[in-house]
């Protein structure tokens, strides 16, 4: 599976080299709407990885290369690869986390694809997430339960039934390969109604568990509902293990994991005239380690960084970070090009980095001044902003990542390529990778590219950063970088694909 | 042999429902198990059910929370307190599921049944189960192990308890802020069983620990712990280390450390003594209620009276004062709220001049407050600023406002009033309350509210209760009955249950001349729901009218009910003739 990739050199830069593709689309097939890839993440050891698709599913993946061989030797061999030393990932399970819902007050389709996952605090080998769409928050549990068989009951004649599973509201309805959660539902005597004759019960004995098999169950805990008027860009857990925000486009909340029927709002954007609205909050995030900071991100271009001591409401933040354009530059475009679509903190929590729709930017929480990097993303594009905002491209919202380390950071664009960054003191590395199995190709060789333009020809004349046709239908929007190595897993609509260096 | 299979059926079908898929059936057997365990005996529960129950730990919530709550108060059904310690293992799996009600379930279970315990089987059973857990691999075992030092620690030999105290000061130190947060929680319970002499030195320095601790959740748990060590240390020891340690919670960086200040200030200033209240404790008290954040402020508010009491007149008048004439004109409602639903108690601290002078202009300010919530804590507390002040000075600024809040929009509020109404009543005296009130009394009983015409009603019968008949002959009775002919049926259907609210206050001779005839009318309303509402009015008469009226008035009446062509009516009357006839025989 390794060793496919070719090698890109740039000075100092990481040679990045194909690792894995989950649901890689065959040649002429049509991608499936519902199986859009529009989330990912990594848990916080990087043992796991979780995608969310536009159907309101959760995929699972675990990590297999690490883990005691003892175990898991069946899982690697059957997957035929020789053991490597960059991650390698198999899949575990996948449930349905939200279902299509309407509205009737309001009159409005909910849909059903997942916006963020969050991974929590793993207890018990259990694992935990959270997962959002539009409107509903949910907790989830995914946890090896065993399949008992039970025998030996006090009434019944010898049959066993296997127990405690109620698979209906996790098993998908998809046509995808997954593994069924519950196994056969065999019901068990109801003794209610059981007119058998009952002879010779003499003494009472348990019942006795004979088999041991497991089965990956996952379960909702909890469902936040109720608390947003507005979609739900963006959810965070903080670091005291108790609370998360969720955020939309002008209010941010604050929950306790434990309690779903309230929440409190720390932040609220929203102007007494509607007509007034100028501003949306775009993307929110916890500090990684301060439990009362937090940072979120404005269609302004703009990220704020509040401190939840100084009040109960935070409409005053504390500190602004914000670039002023040039004066003189301004265009129609202005606006629209500056709003953040995603922020993310850096692991010690002292950088944040931003990404609106032409750069990538890196901020110092100490200093709101400006950024303190700068990284030109889209720069080429700037000449066709005018067919980008025809076809409602210029509102693509581009998430980003920071390596573990702190040293790179990445973000996606069109045509499936996504650009790494160093952004170490120095660095000028800065690699553009396209989502295949050969994600280097292009700079390698520039063979002219047939452009898949689905009923849509008006994206003919441009080209990508190499150059290249541009094709802004397939965008590269979600990607996540490995909590502690180098390994990029990225969603090319929907495909799943994994890098290493 | 089928003595012996009746009695076992039962119980053989609970025992397999333990297992069934139905989560009821489960739940069932296991709020049953005493009645398995007792069928069982006590040696197969030790040996059989409770193994069985530590094996299959793996199901639902509700089925473990059970579990954990019956397996408290297991100890007569394995063999008394000798084999106590058979149940600990099941408790301690439950201890470490992740779900926190279940948790705090089996700990509420293992101290109960820990408390019971002999003192060398603590040793042999529970000190190794709380030290397992405090071990434990996930944050939910140590999470529960902090609730259980209290038990563990009295019982240990001395090796043991230096070992029990380093264990909780490194819980103390738990990466994992959930299980700071329980030992927080749960320090001043284990404070109690320590000696004096660690609790000086190795608790103090826990204590410390969490105080610094840079989680506010873990900060603010500390802030408890303040009192309650406070209440176990030697007063010049509290001095010493509690009272820095509340001044600086009282000036912390974050606004929920400083509102559990204000909502505990009281507490801390018990703990403290009275003359380090009145040197520092006075003047965090007024920072906090002029602190910057409402949430602050509400809770501050709230202590006001509370906190006055512990200090003398004229700290109160110099410190608190200002404050709470600040606190009137707050810029939250809710502020001012907290405060109106308090400030009534400060009267009998400051006295009648002060009083008059100082608090009379607030209670009026807060009278006439634009918030609804503020004016009724106002008079919902009004007896108490009656005793020192007299009503004469309040009454004329009390009326507008009870007037407004009687028409208030919301009929939520104009509820709250009504309920105030009896006890407005009984402090000002009938004759004031002829003038005004009574006709707001009889408005309400055509309110376009249901709830407000139902407490309407109800008011008038306490009214009546606190006046007696004959005021009531005068003042409410005519008024009532008038009512009887609205042409809503729903304003008669009112005047009905005010009727029977008032019968049993009015006695026999009123209900018999003045209520029963107007009863017997509406026997004859067009309106079925009028009718069936007469035969159930009638049913609640049983107990007052003399039987000769009950022959002569009641019966014709219902006998004619029980023909009528609804259904509803025919239930009813029969069921009213049915009482009847169930008294006659009685009697």
């Amino acid at each position: 599976m390794d060793g496919e990739g070719d090698v890109a050199m740039t000075p100092e830069g990481l040679e990045w080299k194909f690792s894995q593709v989950f649901g890689e689309r065959a040649a002429g097939e049509e991608v499936q709407e519902v199986d859009i890839i529009t989330a990912i993440e990594f848990d916080k050891t990087g043992d796991h990885l979780a995608t969310g698709d536009r159907g309101g599913r959760v995929v699972l993946f675990e990590r297999t290369d690490r883990i005691d061989e003892g175990v898991h030797r069946g899982v690697v061999e059957a997957m035929d690869c020789s053991s490597s030393q960059h991650p390698e990932f198999h899949y575990k399970t996948e449930f349905q986390s939200h279902e299509p819902e309407f509205d009737y007050l309001k009159s409005l389709e909910i849909e059903e694809k997942i916006n963020k996952i969050r991974w929590c605090q793993t207890s018990n080998n259990a694992m935990f997430l959270l997962s959002t769409n539009d409107k509903t928050i949910k907790f989830w549990k995914v946890q090896e339960k065993k399949v008992k068989k039970m025998c030996n009951f006090n009434l019944d004649p010898p049959k066993s039934t296997i127990n405690g599973f109620i698979s209906s509201s996790n098993v998908p309805a998809s046509s995808k390969t997954f593994v069924t959660n519950g196994g056969c539902i065999d019901n068990p005597l109801n003794f209610r109604s059981n007119s058998l004759p009952f002879r010779g019960i003499t003494s009472l004995h348990l019942p006795t568990v004979t088999s041991h098999e497991t089965s990956l169950l996952a379960k909702c805990r909890r469902t936040y509902a109720h608390a947003h008027d507005y979609h739900i860009n963006s959810i965070s857990n903080n670091s005291d293990g108790e609370t998360f925000i969720s955020a939309d486009d002008l209010r941010i909340n604050l929950w306790n994991l434990e309690i779903s029927s309230q929440s409190f709002n720390i932040v609220d954007m929203k102007p007494a005239n509607m007509e007034d609205l100028t501003e949306v909050i775009t993307s929110a995030e916890f500090h990684p380690s301060h439990c009362n900071m937090l940072a979120y991100s404005s269609s302004k271009g703009s990220v704020r960084l509040i401190d939840l001591r100084q009040s109960a409401l935070c409409d005053t933040h504390s500190k602004l970070f914000e670039e002023h354009e040039a004066p003189g530059s301004k265009s129609f475009f202005t606006d629209i090009i500056s709003s953040i679509s995603d922020i993310k903190f850096a692991k010690g929590g002292r950088y944040i980095l931003s990404r609106d729709y032409m750069t990538l930017k890196m901020w110092d929480i100490n200093m709101d001044s400006g950024p303190v990097a700068t990284f030109q993303v889209h720069e080429h594009l700037r000449p066709k902003l005018c067919d980008l905002y025809e076809n409602d491209a210029i509102f693509d919202k581009f998430e980003c990542c920071l390596s573990g380390d702190g040293e790179r950071v990445a973000t996606g664009s069109y045509s499936h390529l996504f650009r790494v960054f160093g952004c170490s003191e120095g660095s000028t590395e800065a690699t553009t990778l396209e989502a295949t199995k050969n994600p280097t190709r292009r700079q390698v060789q520039t063979p002219p590219r047939f452009l898949r333009s689905p009923g849509n020809s008006s994206h003919g004349g441009l080209d990508d950063i190499n150059g290249n046709g541009f094709d802004s239908t397939t965008k590269l929007l979600h990607l996540a970088w490995h909590p502690s190595e180098n390994s990029i897993a990225c969603a090319a609509s929907n495909s799943l694909y994994m890098y290493y260096a | 042999m089928s003595m012996v299979d009746e009695p076992l059926y039962p119980i053989a079908v609970l025992i397999d429902e333990l297992k069934n898929d139905d989560i009821q059936l489960r739940l069932n057997s296991i709020r049953k198990l005493s009645t398995i365990a007792r069928a069982l005996g006590e040696e197969r529960t030790r040996k059989e059910l409770i193994p069985f129950l530590s094996e299959n730990n793996d199901d639902d919530d509700e089925v473990l929370l059970a579990m954990a709550e019956e397996l408290g108060v297991f100890i007569p059904y394995v063999g008394g307190l000798e084999h106590a310690h058979v149940l600990l293992p099941p408790l301690e799996t439950l201890c470490t599921v992740e779900e926190t009600c279940v948790r705090d379930k089996a700990v509420e279970s293992l101290c109960r049944i820990g408390s019971q315990m002999r003192e060398t089987d603590l040793v042999d059973w529970f000190i190794p189960l709380v030290k397992r857990l405090a071990a434990g691999e996930w944050f939910t075992a140590r999470v529960s192990a902090c609730g259980l030092f209290h038990i563990a620690y009295p019982s240990a030999p001395e090796m043991l308890k230096t070992e029990l105290r380093t264990i909780y000061s490194q819980l103390c130190q738990d990466d994992m802020p959930m299980v700071r947060r329980s030992a927080s929680t749960n320090l001043g319970k284990f404070a109690a069983t320590v000696e004096p002499s660690y609790l000086k030195t190795d608790v103090m320095q826990i204590f410390e620990d969490l105080t610094q601790d840079d989680q506010d959740s873990v900060r603010l748990l500390a802030v408890e712990g303040c009192a309650a060590l406070g209440k176990l240390l030697e007063p010049q020891d509290c001095i010493a280390h509690i009272l820095p340690v509340i001044v600086i919670f009282s000036q912390d960086k974050s606004w929920r450390v400083r509102y559990m200040v204000a909502n505990q200030l009281y507490e801390l200033c018990e703990a403290v003594g009275p003359e380090p209240t009145k040197t520092d404790l006075v003047p965090a008290y007024v920072r906090l209620l002029r602190d910057n954040e409402a949430e602050v402020r509400i809770a501050a508010a709230g202590k006001v009276t509370k906190f006055s009491r512990i200090l003398s007149p004229e700290l109160a008048l110099q410190h608190i004062l200002p404050c709470v004439k600040e606190l009137s004109s707050d810029s939250s409602q809710h502020v001012r709220s907290a405060l109106a639903s308090v400030i009534m108690g400060m009267a009998p601290v400051l006295g009648k001049d002060a009083t008059i002078e100082q608090l009379l202009p607030i209670f009026l300010s807060l009278l006439k407050d634009e918030f609804p919530d503020v004016r009724l804590n106002i008079i919902s507390k009004l007896d108490q600023v009656n005793q020192v002040i007299g009503i004469d000075l309040l009454s004329q600024s009390l009326l507008p406002a009870i007037v407004e809040l009687a028409e208030d929009r919301h009929w939520r509020v104009r509820l709250a009033i009504i309920e105030y109404i009896p006890l407005l009543a009984s402090q000002l005296g009938v004759g004031f309350f002829d003038d005004k009130l009574g006709a707001l009394c009889m408005q309400w009983l055509q309110d376009k509210v249901y709830s407000i015409r139902e407490a309407a009603a109800n008011n008038l019968k306490r009214l009546a209760e606190e006046f007696g008949p004959d005021w009531a002959m005068q003042h409410i009775i005519p008024q009532v009955l008038e009512m009887a002919n609205n042409p809503h049926y729903l304003y008669r259907m009112t005047i009905l249950g005010a009727i029977s609210l008032l019968a049993p206050v009015m006695g026999l001779e009123i209900t018999c001349s003045k209520l029963l005839p107007v009863v017997v009318t509406l026997a004859k309303d067009r309106v079925a729901n009028i009718r069936f509402n007469v035969a159930k009015v009638l049913q609640s008469f049983i107990p007052i009218v003399e039987q000769s009226v009950m022959e002569k008035t009641v019966r014709p009446c219902l006998v004619e009910l029980v023909e009528d062509p609804d259904v509803d009516v025919r239930f009813f009357s029969k069921q009213a003739l049915d009482a009847i006839d169930q008294v006659m025989m009685t009697s």
